[in-house]
């Protein structure tokens, strides 16, 4: 068994407009110790997948359906004080903004401090003794006086250590980061995906990683699913999916990244760009969900939504013409 | 030799944050403390560096958003820091500015034809509202949006459609130069690749300069043909695109290069995890800026400022290794990719 089996999950929003299907339909599972990347553009809903496994919609507007087993258990089941007892505990969560995400009043240890007294029932002390411990995991240097200081008092990479200090203290056995990298500058970017990747052999928690950036995803991750319009089109072990996707939009989105280096080797002075937008969510979408930007569509895409079928082992994506098109490459 | 559309000397740009009107010790932000390069007609020249580095100042100083603390600021042979209201008006016309932001950089309240037509008729582009007119549409035409979209507001379009819009307000003054401060940073990967896409199209029909001012190395690498790195306030090197990228001088370039993350799993590289975070712009170290985050740093260093120097390539770096045999210096090795 996986520790984590979402199936079928929806998330649909009641708006002014029409009801937005954020999520619409999307299944995956992640393994014990396993890294698995959630990649998209904004507004795909990788985001909201990863919010409601935590059940961190709210609901109204929001309405979550389908399955989210983790060890066996349907969160969507729990009671709310049973979910309490995970969130944080067995499952917890890097988000983006690390200025926003901690509580600007209270010191950096209190908040470290907060979940082992919680979850783990220690007193002050050994608390705040477990949290200079942890801030010596994350590589923060002189931790005894750190652990007294305000977030405001800390730079935007120290305050994202904080956050995964946090996050790891009660040793959860699944790791949700959400686009934990995305507001770090590159060279600060490269010491949090290092610790990601020390912390992850040594904790050996399980991380579900939510990311636009394919380099960080090439960086870090060992299996990767691809969303586009809240649904999942292809999913792969890492190194298969780069060097060798099946859905046009995969292909898409690795066209038009520039690779560094590009200029040495002298390649094409052109980016693939992937004409149009994404299609809005509010109205139902008749056949493929990106037929209306696909170069290779047809009037079959048009009208039939493509199912998620195995083109290759552990390689799944949802296009009608996916195989065809690798075997001709 | 031909004149460089845009020169920049020895700019500085100081805030103060502390201290003055009742007395106290006045103590400054160092924003950009002493910058020169240049940028020739038809150009791009890209500016990079982190948070904090300076690179938005030095790009507003050339629009002349603020006045400057000192250095001089050279369009076309006529300095522009300390120009009068008169030459400003056709300074402006000549420098354009493409923002990062397209969702806060347009009224929410103008049509985009009234977006457009303004700096027409501010800078006396044309005569007849008719003409205004054609313009707009040519202008429409020109970033690839319908022409029927002018009569609609800035909230009916997405990212990238008000990027292009933003892209057109620039371009309607007929400039030679663009500042594109983080321009494609805000957008998503698919419509990041088309606007960078426009940009160097329209850059070859009109014989444009950018001035494109990034965080993104692989966008700047794809885009550019000359690129100058910035740390702390202070260039640390310039170069041409080949030469930077395939063997930077600078540590600090080097270590900016390895920490970009790849779109190639496993791919084995040099990697340089610098340690710590940039120093305050408030206190900047002393020497070096670079010293106290460089794996090579020596007792020089800390004490002596770097000058920029140049070496074969038209390839600049202020860097005291420059001054070992070439032996001994470690940055003179390609990169290992």
């Amino acid at each position: 068994m996986a520790l984590l089996e979402v199936e079928n999950l929806q998330v649909h929003f009641r708006t002014p407009v029409g009801v937005n299907r954020a999520v619409d339909g999307v299944s995956f599972h992640v393994e014990e110790g396993e890294t698995l990347a959630i990649v998209g553009e904004s507004g795909c809903g990788k985001s909201v997948t990863s919010m409601s496994m935590l059940r961190l919609i709210p609901e109204p507007p929001g309405k979550i359906a389908g399955q989210v087993r983790f060890a066996g258990r349907d969160l969507l089941k729990l009671s709310d004080k049973e979910m309490r007892a995970i969130r944080g505990n067995d499952i917890s969560m890097i988000f983006q903004e690390p200025m926003t995400s901690l509580n600007p009043v209270l010191t950096v240890g209190r908040q470290i401090g907060e979940t082992l007294r919680l979850h783990q029932g220690l007193d002050a002390a050994a608390a705040e003794a477990k949290a200079v411990e942890m801030l010596t995991l994350v590589g923060i240097p002189a931790p005894e006086r750190r652990v007294k200081e305000y977030p405001h008092q800390l730079s935007g990479g120290m305050r994202q250590r904080v956050m995964i200090a946090i996050a790891l203290a009660c040793n959860p056995k699944l790791l949700i980061a959400d686009e934990p990298t995305t507001a770090l500058d590159v060279t600060i970017q490269a010491q949090i995906l290092d610790l990601m990747r020390d912390l992850k052999h040594r904790v050996g928690a399980a991380i579900v990683l939510i990311t636009h950036d394919l380099g960080v995803v090439a960086e870090v991750a060992e299996r990767v699913m691809v969303m586009y319009a809240g649904r999942k089109v292809e999913e792969a072990p890492v190194r298969e999916l780069f060097s060798n996707p099946r859905h046009p939009y995969t292909q898409g989105l690795l066209g038009a990244v520039p690779k560094l280096g590009s200029s040495l080797s002298g390649e094409s002075t052109r980016l693939a760009e992937i004409p149009g937008q994404v299609p809005s969510l509010t109205k139902p979408i008749q056949g493929c969900v990106f037929a209306g930007r696909c170069a290779i569509a047809t009037d079959v895409c048009r009208t039939w939504a493509p199912a998620l079928e195995m083109k290759a082992p552990r390689h799944v994506a949802a296009c009608h013409y996916a195989l065809k098109e690798a075997v001709a490459a | 030799m031909t004149r460089p559309l845009l020169e920049v000397n020895d700019l500085k740009k100081h805030y103060r944050i502390a201290g003055g009107l009742f007395g106290g010790k006045p103590s400054y932000v160092y924003a950009v403390d002493g910058v020169s390069f240049e940028v020739a007609r038809g150009e791009t020249l890209s500016l990079v560096g982190e948070s904090g580095c300076g690179k938005s100042t030095v790009g507003r100083a050339v629009l002349r958003l603020f006045d400057i603390t000192s250095g001089q600021v050279v369009l076309d042979g006529q300095r522009m820091d300390d120009a009068s209201k008169d030459t400003l008006q056709t300074f402006r016309r000549r420098v354009q500015v493409v923002f990062q932001d397209p969702f806060s950089s347009l009224n929410p309240r103008m049509k985009v034809r009234d977006i457009l037509a303004e700096p027409i008729r501010n800078f006396g582009l044309a005569r007849s509202s008719a003409e205004v007119d054609e313009r707009v549409n040519k202008l429409m035409d020109l970033v690839g949006l319908p022409r029927e979209a002018v009569k609609r507001l800035p909230h009916q379009f997405s990212g990238g459609q008000r990027q292009r819009i933003c892209i057109a307000r620039a371009l309607a003054a007929e400039p030679e130069l663009i500042v594109c401060d983080e321009a494609v940073s805000a957008l998503d990967v698919s419509v990041k690749a088309q606007i960078v896409n426009l940009l160097q199209d329209l850059q070859r029909e009109l014989g444009l300069a950018l001035l494109f001012i990034s965080h993104d190395l692989a966008i700047v690498e794809h885009m550019t043909h000359r690129v100058a790195v910035m740390y702390l306030g202070k260039l640390v090197e310039v170069a041409p695109k080949r030469e930077l990228f395939a063997a930077p001088r600078h540590p600090y370039t080097r270590a900016l290069l390895s920490a970009v993350p790849l779109p190639e799993p496993g791919a084995q590289r040099e990697r340089i995890i610098l340690k710590g975070d940039v120093p305050s712009p408030v206190n900047p170290p002393k020497g070096c800026r670079f010293h106290t985050r460089c794996p090579h740093a020596f007792e020089r260093c800390r004490v002596e400022e770097p000058e920029l120097k140049i070496a074969p390539g038209d390839h600049w770096s202020a860097c005291h290794l420059n001054d070992l045999p070439l032996a001994e210096n470690p940055m003179v090795t390609p990169l290992a990719s």
